[in-house]
């Protein structure tokens, strides 16, 4: 890992300096045990401020819509994945954007770690040779890491990033194929359990929005949940319904363009299971379609409407 | 006095004779208040809520009125929730937090009767910080784990009691029937050792932090400090102390009930105009908005600051941006003249 942060340091710092980007969006030391934090470094010499770790869990695809300055990034599987997919979307110019690929080895998911600990503090932890040695008041325990990597990064299929213009370290090992245990599991519940499971977990939704926010792909300048003519679903959260409704539509419209990197369920404070919908969206997009997202700058997206531009006729002037 | 812990069951359940209860209840993996029905469902044994209980006085969306259209007018019912409530457990921070609040809801030109009729009905059962978690720096806004500031009674955890401190005599009514004995010598030498063992690990320091927000509206010191952020509500839903909310009707047909709802500073739509303009266009006005509302607005309207150091914001935070260290970087940066 501190390999892996030299080597981003002194690129970033190259980049700078020749002034071939004006910023470099990486992960900073967080506050939190285990937590790196979104950093952006515009000076050289600020350079050092990056580093690489198990905690860089953000996708920073995020932050790299409709930049005006020339960008480099630096980019996890999953984060390039995004950015492939924010492309093929006219959302990031491609001529603007110098990624620097990282291999990811998973990231550690802090959810995991609290349950582990059962109410005692993490306030320090330390990763070396497979093992996470979680440090707190009158305790220390060793946790083979496996166990508290997130739950995507134990499925994710494209650790190395599938589009960058530097590579960082050697590639790591792909796992084996994603079974999609998870999903099919959720499928075959009777209609009435799926819907209770949904209820249940989405009536702690606050609707704080965190995993809008923090998903890439939501990037409609208006959200149809903050639509108020007409009025998609209320604004109340006095029905739980319409919590389910909210992320039913969320699960739909990235369908085809959810690259499955967990941004969404990281970042809902109430430890809601996002990733059930998501996945099963990823999984019937894969069926139906033998679309994966972001993995291909050429391969167009299967949803994107089937617009014939030479041909202007196909619509009439209402738009049917 | 002196409560038993085996006791506590048997007083929650006396106790929802005549008040609904909330309390600290374990959901999935964090801890949440919610109405209890039995005095087992209290889980005392917990570090900070979720979510704070703010929600039982300010709920996420409560019914202001509900209305029907009829041919002659229109009918009017008023929904005020004049139930007698309990809260048990609550952390000092969050019984400082409604101290705060109530300046909001009740000020020279406006009651609101929806959050004071609570507020006038719930009786507030503190419970000490045996042990603070590193993120908490409620001492540095003039609390402490062991605070009785808006409480009616305090519990001090010792072991295999609770030494309960009588604060109000809406306190002291609780307590009624229960014939509790009075705190023995050793008790209280226990939970002096209690209170002084809850050091807290983290200190902000505001000295000047105010003087310095007057006159920083412009400096440029906003651009960058604000560029992580995502701009979701995790933090101010889950801040004791943020209080903005939208009102919105929602009808079907010839009724409806008009609803009051949380909102926050860090939503575009929370400034948008009917225009179309928004006077808070971008990611920067809206974080320095939050800040400033804390630290310097509130301040200068309640002479308060709108923080009270629980430090949910900082675990929540889906990107880690940390309110000690947005403090700090403010602290340190050079004051310039609030000119354009």
């Amino acid at each position: 890992m501190s390999e892996l942060t030299r080597a981003i340091q002194e690129t970033a710092q190259k980049l700078l300096q020749n002034k071939e980007v004006e910023l470099v969006v990486g992960f900073a030391e967080g506050s939190l045990p285990l937590r790196n934090t979104p950093c952006f470094v515009r000076q050289p010499e600020e350079a050092q401020r990056l580093v690489w770790g198990y905690g860089c869990e953000n996708n920073l695809a995020n932050y790299l819509r409709q930049r005006p300055e020339k960008v480099a990034v630096v980019a996890k599987g999953c984060d390039s994945r995004s950015i492939v997919e924010l492309i093929k979307e006219n959302q990031i110019d491609r001529n603007k954007l110098v990624v620097i690929g990282v291999p990811c080895r998973g990231m550690i998911d802090r959810k995991k770690v609290t349950r582990l600990l059962a109410g005692k503090e993490l306030l320090e932890a330390e990763i070396r040779d497979g093992q996470v040695v979680l440090k707190g008041k009158e305790f220390s325990e060793s946790v083979p890491l496996e166990q508290l990597l997130h739950d995507t990064c134990l499925t994710c299929q494209h650790p190395n990033p599938v589009l960058f213009d530097i590579m960082m370290g050697e590639p790591v090992p792909v796992k084996e194929a994603d079974s999609f245990v998870d999903v099919a599991n959720f499928e075959v519940k009777a209609p009435a359990e799926k819907r209770a499971y949904l209820i249940q977990e989405l009536s702690r939704c606050i609707r704080c929005y965190a995993c809008r926010q923090a998903c890439p792909m939501c990037f409609c300048e208006e959200c149809f949940v903050d639509c108020s003519m007409p009025q998609w679903l209320s604004k109340s959260s006095l029905n739980v319904q319409d919590n389910v409704f909210f992320q039913a539509v969320r699960a739909l419209h990235l369908a085809g363009r959810c690259v499955d990197c967990g941004a969404c369920d990281r970042a809902c404070p109430m430890g809601i299971d996002l990733r059930t919908l998501t996945r099963k969206m990823v999984k019937d997009v894969q069926e139906l379609f033998g679309y994966t997202a972001g993995v291909s700058l050429d391969q167009k997206p299967p949803l994107a409407a089937p617009i014939n531009t030479t041909s202007p006729a196909t619509f009439n002037q209402d738009g049917r | 006095m002196l409560l038993n812990k085996g006791q506590l069951t048997d007083w929650l359940n006396q106790l929802m004779q005549a008040y609904q209860v909330f309390a600290p209840i374990k959901e999935g993996d964090y801890f949440c208040f919610k109405q209890i029905n039995s005095g087992d469902q209290a889980t005392l044994n917990y570090t900070n809520s979720k979510v704070p209980p703010k929600e039982v006085l300010f709920p996420r969306s409560e019914k202001l009125f509900c209305y029907r259209c009829e041919n002659d007018g229109v009918q009017l019912t008023e929904q005020i929730d004049e139930s007698k409530k309990i809260i048990v457990g609550l952390r000092p921070c969050d019984a400082k937090s409604f101290l705060l609040l109530d300046g909001v809801f009740k000020s020279d030109k406006y009651h609101d009767p929806y959050y004071l009729t609570r507020r006038n009905n719930t009786v507030l059962v503190g419970l000490g910080c045996n042990q603070p978690a590193s993120t908490c720096f409620c001492t540095s806004l003039g609390g402490g784990p062991f605070a009785t500031e808006g409480l009616d009674l305090l519990l001090v955890d010792i072991g295999d009691r609770y030494v309960v401190e009588v604060l109000t005599d809406r306190g002291r009514e609780l307590l009624a029937g229960m014939e509790l004995p009075a705190a023995d010598q050793e008790a209280k030498e226990t939970a002096r050792r209690v209170k002084e063992g809850a050091a807290l690990s983290t200190q902000v320091n505001l000295e000047g932090l105010k003087s310095k927000l007057d006159v920083i509206f412009y400096d440029p010191i906003w651009d960058l400090i604000h560029e992580k952020c995502l701009g979701c509500a995790a933090c101010t839903y889950t801040c004791p102390t943020c209080h903005c909310f939208d009102i919105v009707d929602e009808a079907e047909g010839n009724e409806g009930c008009r609803i009051r709802n949380w909102d926050a500073c860090m939503f575009p739509l929370f400034t948008l105009h009917g225009s179309g303009h928004n006077p808070r266009p971008t990611g920067k006005e809206r974080f320095r908005q939050r800040v400033m509302h804390k630290f310097k607005y509130f301040v200068d309207n309640f002479n308060a600051i709108a923080c009270v150091g629980c430090g949910r914001c900082i675990i929540n935070c889906p990107v880690n941006l940390d309110i000690r260290e947005v403090l700090a970087e403010i602290q340190g940066s050079e004051v310039r003249s609030d000119k354009q």
